[in-house]
């Protein structure tokens, strides 16, 4: 029993990484119609924007102290950011400390930006054409976004850790009633978890309760009629465009402590997440979370060692299989609409 | 000749022709002049421009004549590379049977999953050939490992049965590739002035074994089955209507682009025989992709073009650091030179995959028939200029293909 817990939990982590990009993506496709193959680069570029933040806050310059000397009598320099001397050692170093979740406030307008950019610049081109070449051209922008990042801050992983105070481990075993230490997760993925949830919640209610959510769905579902009733509907998918935009930085964001991130670790999830959208079905977004979620947790389950010695590799390849399967007896995935991108 | 008409026997011509004298083409420059590092003609990127030539034709006749874009290919190379090397650790080192079965096996390999992935088209197929590929890499590097032999990639070593060969040689090595005793590595190297040209057996083995897939290409091209699979591509629901079913020749279309891949692997294997899990992930599927776009995806010669244009500029790109800029820009007032060298870095040497994806993002923006377009364009432009007098009739050019 606790093991199945853990590994539920286990899978929850990554399954909420898979749901946040598959969200954005789904919401791409049905707006806008584009199979965007950047969005893992998206995904990527929030988590470096943990790591450009974190590298501001720990911008320092040099103090003389003439008081102390070090052995060979040279007056002693030490290192102090910025920040600590502006706001005191005490606000600055927890500033400092806290830097991947302020991050989150850093990145929005920098990820609604790009989203911007992007659908205005390249792919508003691309509304006609076939979706060979929307993958094409984003599949190279994504080598693009990919190599910017490589240029400026080199192929290496950086490690970007999470705040002390969120860096430890629950043991939830034993708030089940379970012995201490069988089932131990680590505080910040539960803090992923929710983050995610909220921010998926956050999208469902956005499209749900307001005016705005409202003229995006009627426009998902006739475009052309939302059009004649003098909506600007283009407007209000770009504004969806730098939404989706966000939730895949978000996503890459608070992924940062998780795995450091490194330039190709998009094109890693990105692969994932659009078999994830096709599980779920293209174009539905409860279809995308759920798929995501459960093939997070299929695939920590996969990997137990239990499973692992009756089907040998399985860990590898369960997400794939899954998808083959569904693409083959249910192509419209789970929860896809019917005449959606069916043949 | 050889059935074809007088544009394509000229294309096939040119073609061999460029491909047997590459060894001097691709060295223009004095070997100890400061161009050399231009020079591409030395064994081992020639063999890369050829190989890499089969794969992206191949390539083309799924995508270029079918649409059907695959996003998995490099899984059959993967799987050519592996059979290839198996053949030299267990039969012999001759790389006939290395190349049939590499051939063979990607063919089988390409039914199995073509028969699956054709099921849907468009972006499914897509994502299906990517999963495909990812679970044959994934599989490739964890449990296959008896077969594969995981993250080293598999080896000759010097305990290899090898059946109708020696395990190893008289002075104890392990034994070369060879096509019935010449060996794939020898070169022959012709010292002419300054001049360096190197000729290697390997190469040419390969270019030969690429003219004659590009001869075959040019038939699949011509024929009916051709015009088939052209059909597929132009509008699948009219051909159903027709009474044709498209999927047969679909599927041969996949398993034909599949058997050159696997041609391209095991040409591989046999230049330098190892095989590894890397070779089929999926950014060396995307690498075909790029390729075959580039050059011109459903043109014949589009496809070989791309190729020989990444891997040379991969390698003289990659090539050029910043001493080098420094040297050539050193001419100018010094604050010049170091802005030039500041913009002009990113792009060259590591940074050589940016220029790439910008380089295709133009392609596929402005130009979606690849340099085989652009040519095209250039052409009518001056014949345009020179004809002004000329009817309008005779400046419109039938596209080359």
């Amino acid at each position: 029993m606790d093991a199945i817990i853990l590994q539920i939990l286990n899978g929850l982590d990554k399954g909420s990484a898979y749901a946040l990009i598959a969200l954005g993506l789904t919401l791409i496709f049905g707006t806008l119609g584009v199979v965007n193959f950047a969005h893992g680069a998206l995904f990527m570029i929030g988590a470096f924007c943990a790591v450009t933040l974190s590298r501001i806050l720990n911008l320092s310059f040099e103090i003389v102290d003439e008081s102390r000397t070090d052995f060979l009598g040279n007056p002693l320099k030490f290192k102090t950011t910025y920040i600590e001397t502006w706001l005191g050692p005490e606000m600055g170093g927890t500033i400092i400390e806290w830097a991947v979740p302020l991050a989150i406030l850093f990145s929005i307008p920098i990820m609604i930006a790009i989203g911007f950019i992007m659908e205005r610049g390249l792919i508003k081109h691309f509304y006609k054409r076939p979706h060979a070449d929307q993958i094409l051209v984003t599949f190279g922008l994504a080598i693009v976004l990919q190599e910017i990042i490589k240029y400026f801050y080199g192929a290496n992983p950086i490690p970007t850790p999470a705040p002390s105070a969120l860096t430890g481990s629950l043991d939830f075993g034993e708030l089940l009633g379970f012995q201490a230490n069988a089932v131990i997760y680590p505080y910040w993925r539960l803090v992923y978890f929710v983050f995610a949830a909220l921010i998926i919640g956050g999208v469902f209610a956005f499209l749900q309760f307001t005016t705005f959510g409202m003229v995006v769905r009627a426009g998902m579902a006739d475009r052309e009629t939302v059009g004649l009733l003098g909506i600007n509907i283009d407007r209000r998918f770009t504004i969806m465009f730098g939404i989706a935009a966000a939730v895949a930085g978000l996503a890459g964001v608070m992924y940062a402590p998780i795995n450091s991130p490194n330039y190709h670790m998009g094109m890693d999830f990105l692969v994932l997440s659009f078999v994830v959208v096709v599980v779920g079905g293209m174009g539905s977004l409860p279809g995308a979370v759920l798929a995501g979620f459960l093939l997070g947790i299929l695939e920590s389950f996969a990997s137990m060692n239990e499973v692992k010695s009756i089907f040998p590799g399985i860990d590898q390849i369960v997400i794939y299989l899954v998808a083959i399967i569904i693409l083959l007896t249910r192509p419209r995935g789970l929860m896809g609409r019917k005449g959606v991108m069916e043949d | 000749m050889f059935g074809l008409d007088k544009k394509d026997t000229s294309l096939l011509i040119i073609v061999a022709a460029l491909t047997m004298l590459a060894p001097f083409l691709l060295n223009p420059f004095p070997a100890e002049s400061a161009m050399a590092q231009f020079n591409a003609g030395y064994p081992d990127l020639m063999q890369r421009f050829v190989i890499f030539g089969i794969f992206a034709i191949g390539f083309n006749i799924l995508f270029g004549l079918t649409g059907y874009l695959s996003f998995g290919h490099a899984a059959f190379l993967g799987v050519g590379s592996y059979s290839a090397v198996w053949m030299f650790k267990l039969l012999s080192m001759n790389v006939v049977p290395a190349i049939l079965l590499s051939v063979v096996v990607a063919g089988v390999f390409a039914l199995l999953i073509g028969f699956v992935s054709l099921r849907r088209s468009g972006i499914y197929f897509s994502i299906l050939t990517l999963a495909f590929a990812q679970m044959s890499f994934n599989l490739a590097y964890s449990v296959l490992t008896p077969i594969t032999n995981g993250e080293t990639g598999l080896q000759l070593t010097l305990n290899d049965p090898r059946v109708l060969g020696v395990s190893s040689t008289a002075d104890g090595s392990i034994p070369v590739t060879n096509l019935f005793g010449a060996e794939m590595r020898a070169t022959y190297e012709l010292a002419l002035g300054p001049w360096n040209f190197q000729f290697n057996t390997g190469y040419y083995l390969s270019a030969i074994l690429m003219l004659l897939s590009f001869y075959l290409a040019i038939r699949i091209f011509r024929s009916p089955f051709g015009m088939m699979l052209r059909a597929v591509k132009s509008n699948q629901t009219r051909m159903n209507y027709t009474g044709l079913n498209s999927r047969p020749y679909a599927l041969a279309a996949f398993v034909i682009s599949g058997m050159y891949a696997g041609l391209a692997g095991g040409l591989m294997a046999s230049m330098d025989p190892l095989a590894g899990a890397e070779r089929m992930q999926w950014t060396a599927s995307g690498e075909v992709v790029l390729m075959t776009i580039l050059g011109g995806a459903g043109t014949l010669i589009g496809p070989v073009l791309g190729a020989g244009f990444i891997k040379y500029f991969e390698n003289i790109f990659s090539k050029i650091n910043e001493s080098i800029l420094h040297k050539w820009f050193a001419f100018m007032p010094d604050g010049l030179e170091d802005t030039l060298i500041a913009l002009v870095y990113p792009f060259i040497g590591k940074g050589w995959h940016l220029t790439l994806g910008i380089l295709f993002m133009l392609v596929v923006i402005f130009l979606p028939g690849g340099l085989v377009e652009g040519g095209q364009r250039i052409g009518r432009l001056f014949r345009r200029k020179k004809s002004d007098e000329k009817s309008d009739k005779s400046s419109q050019s039938t596209p080359a293909e």
